[in-house]
């Protein structure tokens, strides 16, 4: 077996990069969703403690649940915003027919892969994290004279942004390289991949009727299960990106 | 350089390339004729190891494309241009290749020079800087032509390069691909366009699933109906015709004042054959040979399937 060499998935990625810098609409989606959430949720609270100008100590202890479901916004983003990217990447190339000359490259199927999966999470996991911190220091600011101590950055927060969001990331795009076979267009993927929001969205409903807390073992089995959804999605993905299987049987 | 024995892929049930048995030599431009879903792209895809054979053998210079140790050296080896060139449309001119030639490791110092080189070579240097997208046929398809080369390979592989092509496209890349086989490029070319074939291929193989025919433009249209010598006289009589005969004349024809006549070895019967028609009286304008075209050749052999 051929060893993996990282310099030549790079150079595929690098490719990607180049791409998606032409594609301004793939920038701006990426960076639009984690700023809205960092600049939104404050905004929120921000204007409830407006309102409500008496917020107390006390009062204000009791909305930290909802801090942390906040948060989970995050892991959601980091779950639909690789889609577009990889959609573009992977289902974009096919339809555009530039698939068959990368393939006649020497590259190997991994690394194509590779470098494929490193363009469509690089991206949206910087964004994510850049408004992370904007979201951490804009909520500290806000929250601190009500608690007396800044609720950022915790455990819990590391736990979504640091595992959670890229475990939830790898998904979309393992998925969207499954589903890239089978579509025949990138709307079609697009809309597929929807349905990752469905395990999102339950787990952020969840949280905010107070069913489960997103505290840290909680965190950790959910990303145990993320983690073996890459796993078998992973195996699922690899078997998918084969040379022969892209061009006898991919859509 | 290219060595094909009993090579055969199926899909299932539907056999694509059928017991193919070939050979290429290095700095041979070859061409592939067929009609559409003869399998020349399936054979294409299985010698640049995109895809694999289901039985038989096949070697690329010293690789054997069924052993995947040597599938990364064929493909280090060899260029492409698929039917569908698949540029990066969002990329410059330039990129396309810078990319393409990372992805072969070809050193940065050289792939500029490389690069420069072939858009040079084929007009486009001064659109280095505009995206591929923008590009009219021909200038896709002859940048799709510099991205096989940006490496250097020793076998390209070419698919319908000039397909929906205008005539002077059609006539740039034609002509480009003659400059290759200057410089001793293998040329495997896989076409429907028997004039093209005949212009710029030294051998010409016709597949139609199954190898129907393999040889020079010359040997493939003489194969198909023997070679006939066309004897135009002032008048054509009965004593020239029988004087033609007994010199061993095979008459097929005689139209007007033409005599058509099948021979085995020109070179060596029509002076017999002229010498008798001249004895006979005969007076002779125009000597010619004639022989099958190509394409009555190529039509022959896909319909006899």
């Amino acid at each position: 077996m051929t060893p993996l060499d990282f310099q030549n998935a790079w150079s595929v990625a690098s490719k990607d990069f180049e791409t998606f810098k032409r594609r301004r609409g793939i920038i701006y989606a990426t960076i639009a969703f984690p700023l809205g959430i960092a600049l939104g949720f404050p905004g929120i609270l921000a204007a409830i403690a407006y309102a409500y100008p008496s917020t107390t100590s006390a009062s204000a202890a009791s909305f930290t649940p909802f801090l942390n479901a906040f948060s989970f916004w995050f892991v959601i983003g980091a779950a639909s915003l690789p889609s577009g990217i990889a959609s573009y990447s992977i289902a974009g190339e096919k339809i555009q027919k530039s698939l068959e000359p990368l393939l006649a490259t020497p590259m190997t199927d991994s690394e194509i892969l590779l470098g494929k999966s490193i363009a469509c999470f690089i991206p949206p996991m910087v964004s994510i994290w850049a408004s992370s911190v904007i979201y951490m220091v804009a909520m500290d600011a806000l929250t601190r004279p009500w608690l007396g101590f800044l609720y950022y950055p915790n455990w819990s927060f590391g736990g979504m942004v640091f595992l959670l969001a890229p475990l939830a990331s790898v998904l979309t795009i393992e998925l969207t390289v499954i589903l890239s076979a089978r579509a025949s267009d990138i709307r079609s993927v697009q809309q597929f991949t929807g349905i990752l929001f469905f395990p999102f969205i339950v787990i952020y409903v969840a949280t905010e009727l107070g069913v489960i807390q997103l505290s840290g073992i909680n965190l950790l089995i959910i990303s145990g299960i993320f983690f073996l959804a890459d796993v078998l999605l992973f195996y699922l993905s690899t078997a998918t990106f084969k040379r022969e299987e892209i061009l006898t049987k991919w859509k | 350089m290219i060595e094909t024995k009993n090579l055969t892929r199926k899909f299932g049930d539907l056999t694509a390339v059928d017991d193919l048995t070939l050979s290429v030599d290095e700095g041979e431009v070859f061409g592939f004729l067929g009609p559409n879903g003869a399998g020349k792209t399936t054979t294409i895809r299985m010698l640049a190891c995109l895809i694999s054979k289901t039985s038989g053998t096949a070697k690329v210079g010293d690789y054997d494309i069924g052993n995947s140790a040597d599938q990364q050296k064929i493909r280090r080896m060899i260029g492409m241009v698929p039917d569908n060139v698949g540029l990066y449309d969002e990329l410059t001119a330039y990129k396309n290749l810078d990319f393409y030639g990372r992805y072969y490791k070809v050193e940065e110092s050289r792939r500029r020079e490389r690069i420069e080189y072939f858009l040079k070579m084929l007009g486009l240097w001064e659109k280095k800087d505009i995206a591929a997208g923008t590009f009219s046929k021909g200038m896709k398809q002859k940048l799709a032509i510099a991205r096989a080369l940006v490496h250097d390979p020793e076998v390209l592989f070419l698919d319908e390069p000039t397909v929906n092509l205008d005539p002077e496209a059609a006539k740039t890349v034609r002509d480009f691909i003659l400059d290759l086989k200057q410089e001793k490029k293998t040329i495997f070319l896989n076409t429907h366009n028997l004039d093209e074939a005949q212009r710029i291929c030294g051998r010409i193989a016709i597949l139609n699933t199954r190898l129907m025919a393999i040889g020079t433009p010359t040997e493939l249209e003489r194969s198909a109906s023997g070679r006939k010598t066309v004897v135009q006289l002032e008048k054509v009589s009965d004593v020239i015709v029988s004087a033609a005969k007994k010199a061993g004349a095979d008459v097929e024809a005689v139209e007007g004042n033409r005599l058509v006549i099948k021979v085995g070895d020109p070179e060596k019967e029509n002076p017999d054959i002229l010498g008798a028609i001249f004895a006979a009286g005969g007076r002779v304008q125009f000597v010619t040979e004639v022989s099958s075209t190509l394409e009555e050749v190529y039509l022959k052999l896909v319909r006899s399937q």
